[in-house]
């Protein structure tokens, strides 16, 4: 069974979004997405300033079955990306909900994070798929 | 088949050990004589000799002999890699593209000196046309994704000739092969990726709302990578060419329809054609491959030269003098020319009601072990669909309750002497193996590979871990794909060299 921490809020594309002190937005995938990846060999984390529209694909994930684009769950501003992935994709394998974090967003609406998934209904989501 | 794995040639290495009798004469007998190694200045002459493995004639006819008996290929064992059409290569095939004539032919000769080479240029045309329903083909395209480019390519130059500028999007389904996204990208396209239903058809609505008046094109495979065949398709070219947009047909799939239906029929614009699948050459890292392009007339001028046309003088290159809305060469001269030939034998060979019978063994082969495999305990992908010339099993349950996933059985069946199915791919099916037999295999064949996949099937209830280590009778055991992945050493170097090297 994946975990899905009941702190954090979920995109259907298997994202995660902390919201943290500063009212910027951690983001990251969630363990089923990784566990569905298998290991990772690669992570492609966007730069810093670049600007997303939700549900643009901001990052990309290779492991070896397969390559995936990471999707924004929210519109904002990257004000930070993990790049310690470039050389330690396998992080996200080991710790997706810390250390394994992809980007922090400055969003551009302080509501954004409404829309999406709270854990009970992303965990919903993946039973409903068999996953 | 027990195999350990061959030495390096460099291994086997001795220094002064030579094959006298395939050296070339040493510079400064004959070969200074003739002024041979003169030409070259002073300056630019290499002081040390290079690191070339020094051995014996025989040495280096058991070392390639060994390698060559370490291949797992069609021509020794079943090889049912899903989308890849494995299919047997006839030797027939091989014998008439290799006949002297055509060896020698020099791609520069005057085209007078090359007219039955031109002829079977030309009747390869009209047949993949006929077979098709396209009203002209051109060969130049060396590569399944590189069909797809010179595709995409012409749909770009018929909008920009008409003017119609805005039309940048390229549609693509979830269930599309992963190069037609990267295709539309390479061209400058926008890629819009619309989802499929739980049967594996288009979602026509959402099709409906991502066409507009950017619709460039939509890029489809039929049947698709679901292995199944795309029902709409009507519907789907009259939503696109309603909205200004041409339909582009990916052939990989071609083998299942072959005789059958035709792209041209189906209201397609362009197709590309993988030659090395559908038209048997030899592929899979034996390529190299040929994507010839089909085009209904409205494209015709767009086509990728050059074309081989037939006159009152006989056979002739048509070139950019001839096209000149031509998007251009793909390649130096007409594609791979030994690998058309290739094709065009096999074409010859099977002629107008063989292509017919390949669809339909291609077809039914896919179905029999369908039905097989699910009698079996392998659960379907698609139930309620009939499978094209391919088909998906998921392994997504003994995966969560065995902990025995697709990458598991496709290495033990290695130990069955079977080359693996496609693992994970397509990405819509969690833990999936795409099957593909191809028409060339015997009902023997297929049921003692039904036979391997109910052992193994056995042996995830009764032996997982036997299966997570497997394979065991291969030169090499289970191999750590992060570290592939991650740490390419794809170069040996000899152990004194990096000493003397400093």
């Amino acid at each position: 069974m994946s975990q899905i921490p009941a702190d954090l809020k979920y995109a259907k594309s298997h994202e995660w979004t902390r919201l943290l002190p500063d009212g910027t937005v951690e983001i990251g995938i969630t363990d089923h997405a990784q566990a569905a990846l298998g290991d990772l060999v690669f992570v492609d984390v966007p730069e810093v300033g670049r600007t997303l529209a939700a549900g643009e694909g901001c990052a990309v994930v290779e492991s070896v079955k397969a390559a995936s684009d990471v999707y924004a769950p929210i519109a904002g501003t990257v004000v930070a990306s993990n790049t310690a992935l470039g050389s330690a994709p396998e992080l996200v394998n080991q710790d997706c909900y810390g250390q394994g974090w992809m980007l922090r967003l400055r969003p551009e609406s302080p509501t954004a994070l409404d829309a999406l998934l709270d854990a009970g209904s992303y965990g919903a989501q993946l039973a409903a798929s068999g996953g | 088949m027990n195999q350990t794995l061959e030495k390096s040639i460099f291994e086997y290495s001795r220094p002064g050990r030579v094959a006298a009798a395939q050296l070339p004469p040493p510079v400064g007998g004959r070969a200074a004589a003739e002024g041979i190694g003169t030409a070259v200045p002073e300056a630019l002459r290499r002081r040390k000799a290079p690191l070339l493995p020094e051995v014996s004639e025989l040495d280096a006819v058991r070392h390639f002999t060994r390698l060559s008996q370490l291949n797992f290929s069609i021509d020794t064992n079943f090889y049912p890699l899903g989308s890849c059409t494995m299919k047997y290569n006839p030797k027939a095939c091989n014998q008439y593209a290799m006949l002297p004539e055509f060896l020698a032919r020099h791609p520069r000769a005057p085209e007078s000196q090359g007219q039955g080479f031109l002829e079977c240029m030309f009747e390869l045309q009209e047949m993949l046309k006929e077979v098709t329903g396209m009203s002209a083909v051109s060969l130049s395209p060396m590569a399944g994704a590189h069909g797809e480019f010179a595709g995409v390519a012409m749909i770009r130059a018929y909008h920009r000739a008409r003017g119609d500028l805005a039309r940048n999007e390229i549609i693509v389904p979830e269930a599309a092969h992963g190069t037609n996204p990267a295709t539309a990208t390479m061209c400058g396209c926008i890629v819009k990726e619309i989802p499929v239903d739980a049967e594996g058809d288009v979602d026509l609505a959402a099709l409906q709302r991502a066409v507009g008046p950017n619709t460039a094109g939509i890029m489809l495979t039929n049947p698709s990578t679901l292995g199944v065949f795309e029902r709409k398709i009507g519907e789907v070219a009259r939503i696109v060419h309603g909205a200004g947009g041409l339909l582009y047909y990916d052939g990989a799939n071609l083998n299942a329809i072959l005789g059958k239906v035709r792209p041209g029929d189906m209201g397609f614009d362009v197709i590309h054609m993988n030659l090395h699948k559908t038209f048997s050459t030899p592929h899979g890292g034996g390529g190299p491959g040929a994507g010839a392009v089909g085009v209904a007339a409205r494209l015709e001028p767009f086509l990728p030269v050059p074309l081989v046309a037939r006159g009152e003088g006989g056979y002739r290159w048509l070139a950019e003098a001839e096209r000149p809305q031509s998007i251009g060469r793909l390649s130096a001269f007409m594609g791979n020319a030994g690998v058309l030939l290739r094709a065009y034998i096999y074409m010859r060979m099977l002629g107008r009601e063989g292509m017919s019978r390949v669809g339909e063994f291609a077809t039914l082969n896919a179905n029999y072990l369908q039905a097989r495999l699910r009698a079996a305990g392998y659960e379907l992908a698609y139930p309620t669909r009939r499978a094209s010339h391919e088909f998906i099993v998921t392994m997504k349950k003994q995966a969560r309750e065995l902990d025995v996933t697709a990458m598991d059985i496709a290495k033990r069946l290695l130990d069955h002497g079977f080359h693996a199915p496609t693992t994970y791919f397509p990405l819509l099916v969690p833990e999936c193996l795409l099957i593909e037999p191809t028409e060339t295999e015997s009902k023997e064949t297929l049921d003692a590979f039904v036979e391997a996949m109910t052992a193994i099937l056995d042996e995830a209830q009764s032996n997982a871990a036997k299966l997570k280590g497997a394979p065991y009778t291969m030169p090499v055991r289970r191999l750590d794909d992060v570290r592939a992945a991650k740490q390419l050493e794809l170069t040996w170097k000899p152990p004194q060299a990096a000493t003397m090297a400093g």
